[in-house]
């Protein structure tokens, strides 16, 4: 009996210990098979070919920096508009809104972060684009701008969540202590209470940059899909491609193992690597804060 | 104090203020007006008929069925694969895992997957599942894909509702002469459960939702059957809701926006079950 007990305790261990190391297992495999499908394009491609601005498959130009440039054009436009609303609604619920508002708000942004991007493109497609076109008056509403509006919306969710926690973890005795020394409610907020989350909001912008930079279906319906370098400041008003919406669009067209294949495997190792780095400036953002809380409380 | 400072404190303190509900409501609003405009318009086109038949004349008629079923078997294989993953992942980082490198290399490591773009998934479910292991475009090689996508999201979920279980539960079963995992098994777990099922149902949301992990790997853009093996691939809802607004000229508007409500009641039917369930465990907890 005892001896049975102590086997089935040890088989369970192992099994429960393999699922935990499963997620390194993962990222690891992730890494390994966009290694083993995206670097032969570096033997196929020239490096000078690849860093171009041409990106015509056809006649087999992979220049990838239209489509790296039309990416970071999205997201610093979907930044801007998601940076202050995010973190302002996170103040709010917060700081200032009464507890049965943010009973009702703080559902209401997670429903939006909930709702499949493929439906806000859908809506994209349908109403932002034509408002944008004759309310500007552009040849087509599939541009940059739309793009960015759909994923700030996309990123705001992921901010309010992480910079509402960081506030919330700001000790009680912080706001106390302002207001004892004859601070109002807004010195306090802007004084004290916002610096002391700033590592939390950082790390909220840091994950809502990679959630932007990632997305795909969304940015994919409304940009227009034109691989074209995106680096003056009216392309925000003219059609761009992403490199998450040339790997979606295209990857089904391909034959496997061809050049232009590999091409698109090395956009995703790209895009991992962006998204690596992302993550862990994020997480290092946190620890240093939380060493910095540690020698403050010493 | 000059009373000219106090009345400039005051004056940008209500200026502040009014800025910041502003832009909450700014925020807030335009999530109300979309679900809002996405009921008006898609209701109409709901019916019966449209829920249960096959789609005729290029899909511009007749029901959307197959995409129905097919979000629905492409969730069902999702969890069978990421739940008994994840929460055992989970169980192993609360109860088992002691904080050295190793730990935190896993802690790393989920972070990360959590971070990696869907459409890279895409990528990698292809490399994998469906060109290396042989699996073919089908609704296996889709879950697997959208399984390890979801993991991260179950394992942080599972974790913290397992943390949340207070140390003396522990601490009295292992008194008692309960074996470590007796003490998982018959205490901590049924005390967790509803913060791991809450978890699991907003993992699987996502799962739902998404369409590019599913692209190369396992979406059909018309079957005219339903799905008969987990090797077949699978018309789904998300992706047919860009098919039909992207790649099928002449298409109906009602049925696109009725297919995007049936998505969304799909998607944020699951949302709504977890906060009940959360809320209500919340009000039940006695601890």
């Amino acid at each position: 009996m005892k001896r049975s007990l102590s086997w089935s305790e040890t088989l369970i261990t192992a099994v429960v210990k393999t699922c935990g190391y499963s997620a390194v297992v993962f990222v690891l495999l992730i890494f390994f098979f966009l290694l083993r499908e995206g670097v032969p394009a570096l033997g196929e491609v020239k490096l000078s070919e690849l860093l171009s601005t041409r990106w015509y498959p056809i006649e087999n130009h992979f220049g990838i920096l239209p489509l790296i440039t039309g990416s970071i054009i999205v997201t610093l436009g979907a930044m801007l508009i998601a940076a202050p609303f995010g973190i302002g609604t996170a103040v709010f619920l917060s700081e200032i809104s009464p507890r049965w508002l943010r009973e009702i708000l703080k559902p209401l942004v997670e429903l939006l972060g909930g709702l499949p991007s493929v439906v806000l493109g859908f809506l994209g497609i349908l109403i932002l684009a034509p408002f944008l076109r004759t309310f500007l008056n552009l040849p087509t509403g599939l541009t940059a701008l739309a793009g960015a509006l759909l994923l700030g919306g996309i990123a705001v969710p992921t901010i309010v969540s992480i910079a509402e926690d960081a506030l919330d973890a700001v000790p009680q005795s912080y706001r106390e202590g302002a207001l004892a020394l004859g601070a109002t409610k807004w010195q306090t907020i802007w004084r004290v209470t916002l610096p002391a989350a700033r590592s939390g909001v950082l790390t909220a912008l840091m994950l809502g940059i990679g959630r932007t930079i990632g997305e795909t279906m969304a940015v994919m319906m409304v940009t227009g899909n034109a691989p074209v370098m995106a680096i003056k400041l009216s392309s925000i008003l003219a059609p761009v491609r992403t490199m998450t919406a040339t790997i979606a669009a295209e990857m089904g067209e391909v034959a496997n193992g061809s050049t232009y294949y590999h091409v698109l495997f090395f956009i995703g190792l790209v895009l991992f690597v962006i998204s690596l780095a992302v993550n862990i400036i994020a997480s290092s953002v946190v620890f240093r804060s939380k060493t910095r809380a540690e020698r403050v409380l010493s | 104090m000059n009373r000219r400072i106090i009345f400039d404190r005051f004056l940008i303190q209500r200026f502040g203020i009014s800025l910041l509900t502003l832009v909450a409501f700014l925020t807030v609003i335009p999530i109300i007006a979309v679900f809002a405009y996405i009921i008006s318009k898609g209701a109409p086109a709901l019916s019966w008929q449209f829920l249960s038949a096959m789609p005729s004349d290029g899909m511009r008629a007749g029901g959307i069925l197959p995409a129905i079923v097919g979000t629905f078997y492409l969730t069902l294989g999702t969890a069978i694969i990421s739940v008994p993953l994840g929460i055992a992942a989970a169980i192993y980082l609360a109860e088992y895992a002691s904080e050295n490198w190793l730990t935190r290399l896993i802690r790393i490591a989920i972070i990360n997957l959590a971070g990696i773009p869907s459409v890279v998934y895409g990528l990698f479910g292809l490399g994998l599942f469906v060109l290396f292991l042989k699996f073919g475009t089908s609704i296996l090689a889709a879950s697997l894909t959208l399984s390890i996508m979801t993991l991260p999201v179950i394992i942080s979920a599972s974790e913290e509702a397992l943390r949340t279980v207070p140390q003396a539960f522990r601490t009295v079963s292992i008194s008692l002469g309960g074996t470590r995992w007796q003490t998982i098994r018959k205490i901590i777990l049924p005390q967790a459960l509803p913060g791991i099922i809450t978890g699991v149902i907003l993992g699987l949301e996502r799962a739902a939702g998404e369409t590019a992990p599913i692209l190369f790997t396992g979406a059909a853009f018309f079957l005219p059957h339903l799905p008969n093996s987990p090797l077949d691939a699978t018309m789904a809802l998300p992706y047919h809701l860009f098919v039909i607004s992207t790649q099928v000229p002449g298409m109906p508007i009602q049925i696109q926006y009725g297919t995007a409500l049936v998505l969304i009641i799909f998607v944020l039917g699951m949302n709504v079950t977890a906060t009940i369930i959360r809320s209500r465990a919340r009000a039940r907890r006695q601890w």
